[in-house]
């Protein structure tokens, strides 16, 4: 694998200022943490956006704290701390950055979808974002399709090309529904990666109408 | 005129130690210092956001815990105290509000790409880098840095900020972006603030 190339598919300011404003939802923000873990320049946007939250912090006015608040806290001090324990990285799961495995678990529940292509739905699709693993299999082409919302994915081993580009490790691709594409999985890793979406796929190909019938993509 | 060392770098430069303190020694003198400067204004802070009283106590209170719990996660290189002690604030309230875990980066993953960038910025000091910061905001246009104000400071969406400012949503949008796009400008192309 050697030394990882920095991403070249970013997420914009505005993701990022929202990410460091913490206004997304669970899913969409382990996304972003899985990117900033694997590049570099997008950590420092945030860290400098999370920089003004401090400024907000010392800015505020003193608020008066409730009677006993301190010695509340130093009674608890010695309390021994909830374990956080993150499953053991094996396998694809060692391709996941920590704030992922931390969402996914230790088996995630795969499944068949299609000829090449192999899901596992994470978390509880609460507040009706999606989110899931996709394992796609070497040089395996998904149906053309768009996105009814927003859809955000990240790369997490492998990679595919669109026609937009090529996508590696740690690259994010964020598309609405103004964005109609057919993914073809790198011929010789095929793709693993983390997709996150707030609404249904569309499938737009004449086989992908029928499939929409059939697939819940 | 603003110097690196005005009392509020020679106080970010303290409680930076102070959380030290706590991280290295559990100098339990020392976490009261940080408690008496950032509890109030913690308070205060999440009251301005929105929460009750009674809940900002208790995020308060849980995150000041965390704060002497995760003290050796705190990297006097990388963030100020009140940066770190705000992405604690963040994630708890976060976490109180939707019952769900806002997503922190783990700083020893092993699949974390090292910035390259950071060394040849070890040269100046977090406290200065905050000071900038602060000085570029002072400087920015009146109404850009009000909105910005709002996107971050009282946590108003954008389309929060366009109804209560009249403006298009477009506008500030793109107002925000400049803001942004000048505090950048100003604090270097690495971004280090």
């Amino acid at each position: 694998m050697g030394v990882p190339d920095m991403p070249q598919f970013h997420l914009s300011e505005d993701d990022l200022l929202d990410y460091a404003a913490g206004r997304f939802a669970q899913p969409f923000a382990v996304l972003i943490a899985s990117h900033l873990t694997l590049c570099p320049a997008c950590r420092r946007s945030v860290a400098r956006f999370e920089a003004l939250g401090g400024l907000a912090v010392e800015a505020a006015p003193p608020a008066e704290l409730d009677p006993g608040s301190f010695e509340a806290v130093v009674a608890r001090l010695d309390e021994p701390e909830p374990a956080q324990t993150l499953p053991p990285a094996t396998g694809e799961l060692s391709r996941l950055p920590a704030p992922l495995r931390a969402l996914v678990g230790a088996a995630p529940a795969w499944k068949k979808i299609m000829r090449g292509l192999d899901e596992a739905e994470i978390g509880d699709g609460r507040a009706g974002v999606r989110a899931r693993l996709m394992r796609i299999a070497p040089g395996c082409a998904m149906p053309r399709h768009t996105h009814g919302g927003r859809e955000m994915l990240i790369v997490l081993d492998g990679g595919y090309s669109d026609e937009i580009g090529t996508y590696d490790i740690g690259d994010v691709a964020v598309a609405g529904a103004d964005v109609v594409h057919r993914p073809v999985a790198d011929a010789r890793e095929g793709c693993l990666c983390f997709a996150v979406s707030d609404a249904r796929l569309k499938l737009t190909g004449p086989i992908g109408r029928v499939l929409n019938l059939f697939i819940r993509y | 005129m603003d110097t690196a060392s005005s009392p509020a770098t020679t106080e970010a430069r303290q409680l930076a130690l102070w959380l030290g303190r706590v991280a290295e020694l559990r100098d339990r003198a020392a976490f009261a210092q940080l408690f008496g400067h950032f509890a109030p204004r913690l308070k205060g802070y999440l009251i301005r956001l929105g929460c009750e009283p009674g809940v900002a106590e208790e995020l308060v209170q849980d995150v000041m815990l965390t704060v002497w719990r995760r003290a050796d996660s705190f990297d006097a290189a990388q963030a100020g105290a009140a940066t770190w002690i705000y992405t604690i604030a963040r994630n708890r309230r976060i976490d109180r509000l939707r019952s769900e875990r806002y997503p922190t980066i783990d700083p020893t993953d092993p699949l974390l790409v090292p910035d390259e960038a950071e060394n040849a910025d070890q040269g100046i000091e977090t406290a200065e880098r905050e000071h900038s910061l602060r000085s570029a905001i002072k400087r920015l246009p009146k109404e850009q840095a009000e909105l910005l104000h709002m996107a971050f400071f009282e946590d108003r969406p954008h389309g929060a900020i366009a109804a209560a400012t009249k403006l298009p949503l477009g506008t500030v949008k793109s107002r925000i972006r400049l803001a942004l796009a000048r505090l950048r400008k100003e604090l270097g192309p690495d971004g280090s603030a």
